[in-house]
């Protein structure tokens, strides 16, 4: 039985959803005195749009058989998920408030071991998402069931050889039910991806591996949105989202800095970090 | 893996270009529907494996030992071990028998870095027979990850399908209480050829097939260091962190005897024919029981 919850199609009233997500990701990790704010504050609105407009699921039943499938490859974006599973009823938003804390059901990076519901995969060893994808795509193939999986990837997280063999694999067994969302924020620890190690042209190489190739912003629901209807109506190959993202969106003091990847604010920086989130 | 197949509906079976070299091609051909060709891409196989046990699949994958532990280690570790899922990853040809091959394709360091991991088991079998009734274990008794480990230099086939196997419970093969040579995989036949050897200069040696190196059979290693009084493990793996560092780690927590290891000694293999090789690097009968030999003076 499909008991979804009613899905939201009002770029408004996700835009609210969203700030209130970046509040609470904020605040965990100021309480957790360590993480990744730039990149779970620049999924957001990926998560917000999933959870709130695009996939089939049941906060109140996580295993619901039918349910749509979210793999988080980059795992230590986690607080941005943990903050929308719990906006979206999954546990109590005051958990959030235990994020890398010992005996929390938040870890680090997602571990199922500690019972979260809503968790797909433990995961946060980069470049391992997509693989894991395949394999649910092919046994819901082999079941013949209808639900998608989507996966959410980084964009330094290409670097990985793995996620190429992964990408092959979709297309060679063509898994239209696979969408993956590449978080396009061009920037990793060292500094710009491109710098780094240069990943354009990427819809090229998506295409290349023999995947369908959307754009969007990120931060646009409207895009958003379409971009996923698209995915959903393409037929014999993998879709793939680039979503061009802010690292830090929301928080302007901190938009495109390389240097919160992995940075929490400290509670001196709180307020004014929630007051700029209540004004973007 | 047929077997398994037929009794099983949920055994799913991966292939990285090496499907027929690892004995899968018949279950590839009898289940087309049950059997995705990933290509030479081990680590995605392993992600992929995780994927399908996450929705209740039994996946199985097969590649030689080099790849399916070594190339993959940190998927297996995150995606499989951490996520606590029932995948079973068969490493063949391992040990230096598969000869000719050299270094780069003789598994010797796949006990070691498969037991060190959260929740995984690790198989054994010493022949053929016994391959086939671990593969059935590990598809039907298993509830995590399993890594079974297979040889190729084909050894007498000398167990029975009679022969019970049972998952953490070794077997004795020959009884004897002078000393106790612990052997897993294509080594316990050389064990039960040393054990003859001795038997020719008097000595009794008990003969213990160590088909499960975890969980170890505890009691089986206690026992013998009680009622002989020396250990002598033989494996076709380095001896750093194989059979023999398990059989040491219970051993000197509860009965400390005297032991010695029959494997490899820190180096990397070579071509050469499979007996020349085991005999360059005295993994033979013969230098079981010389190590024996020697060992039994340093019985107290």
């Amino acid at each position: 039985m499909n008991m979804t919850p009613t899905k939201i199609t009002d770029p408004l009233q996700l835009r609210k959803t969203a700030a209130e997500i970046r509040k609470s990701v904020v605040r965990s990790l100021a309480e957790a005195r360590s993480g990744h704010l730039g990149g779970s504050l620049g999924l957001a609105d990926i998560f917000t749009a999933l959870y709130f407009s695009v996939i089939d699921h049941d906060p109140a039943n996580p295993s619901m058989p039918g349910r749509d499938r979210v793999v988080l490859s980059i795992g230590h974006v986690a607080p941005a998920l943990y903050a929308t599973l719990a906006h979206a009823g999954y546990f109590p938003v005051s958990e959030l408030l235990t994020l890398r804390k010992l005996g929390s059901r938040l870890q680090g990076h997602p571990g199922r071991d500690h019972g979260l519901p809503g968790l797909e995969l433990s995961a946060g060893s980069l470049g391992q998402g997509l693989s894991v994808s395949v394999g649910m795509a092919l046994a819901a193939k082999i079941d013949g069931k209808r639900h998608r999986v989507f996966c959410i990837l980084g964009d330094g997280e290409l670097q990985e050889g793995s996620v190429w063999e992964a990408a092959m694999a979709a297309a060679h067994h063509r898994l239209d039910h696979i969408t993956v969302i590449v978080d396009r924020n061009g920037l990793q620890i060292d500094g710009s991806n491109e710098d780094v190690m240069k990943l354009e042209p990427l819809d090229e190489k998506w295409k290349a591996f023999g995947w369908h190739v959307i754009h969007c912003d990120g931060h646009d629901f409207i895009d958003i949105l379409k971009a996923f209807g698209e995915a959903g109506s393409v037929h014999g190959k993998p879709t793939v989202i680039l979503a061009r993202t802010v690292m830090g969106k929301g928080v302007q003091s901190i938009e495109n800095d390389h240097r919160w990847h992995g940075k929490a604010p400290t509670p001196e920086q709180v307020p004014g970090f929630l007051e700029q989130l209540s004004t973007s | 893996m047929l077997e398994a197949g037929f009794r099983n509906p949920g055994v799913v079976c991966l292939g990285a270009d090496i499907t027929a070299s690892v004995g899968c091609n018949l279950f590839a051909e009898t289940f087309p529907d049950r059997f995705f060709s990933l290509g030479i891409a081990e680590q995605n196989c392993i992600g992929v494996a995780a994927g399908l046990a996450l929705e209740g699949k039994i996946p199985v994958f097969s590649t030689y030992g080099v790849f399916a532990a070594l190339r993959t280690t940190d998927q297996i570790r995150v995606s499989v071990c951490y996520n606590n899922l029932h995948v079973v990853i068969g490493g063949a040809h391992a040990g230096i028998s598969v000869g000719p091959d050299g270094a780069t394709h003789q598994a010797l360091e796949d006990i070691a870095v498969m037991r060190v991991l959260p929740g995984m088991t690790v198989l054994s079998p010493c022949d053929a027979t016994q391959a086939k009734l671990a593969m059935l274990a590990a598809v039907e008794l298993c509830t995590g990850p399993v890594y079974i480990r297979f040889g190729r230099e084909a050894v007498p086939d000398f167990t029975s399908n009679d022969l019970d196997f049972e998952i953490g419970k070794a077997q004795t093969f020959n009884p004897g209480n002078d000393l106790t040579i612990i052997a897993t995989g294509h080594m316990v036949w050389e064990a039960l050829r040393a054990a003859e050897i001795l038997h020719a200069s008097g000595i009794g040696a008990r003969v213990i097939n160590m088909h499960t190196i975890k969980p170890i059979d505890k009691e089986a290693i206690i026992l013998a260091a009680k009622e002989t009084g020396a250990i002598v493990t033989a494996e076709e793996h380095q001896v750093t962190g194989g059979l023999g560092s398990a059989v040491a780690e219970t051993m000197v927590r509860h009965c400390p005897v005297p032991m010695s290891f029959i494997g490899m000694p820190d180096c990397f293999g070579e071509s050469g024919f499979p007996g020349q090789l085991m005999e360059k690097y005295c993994l033979t009968a013969a230098a079981i029981a010389e190590e024996a030999l020697r060992l039994i003076k340093r019985k107290v």
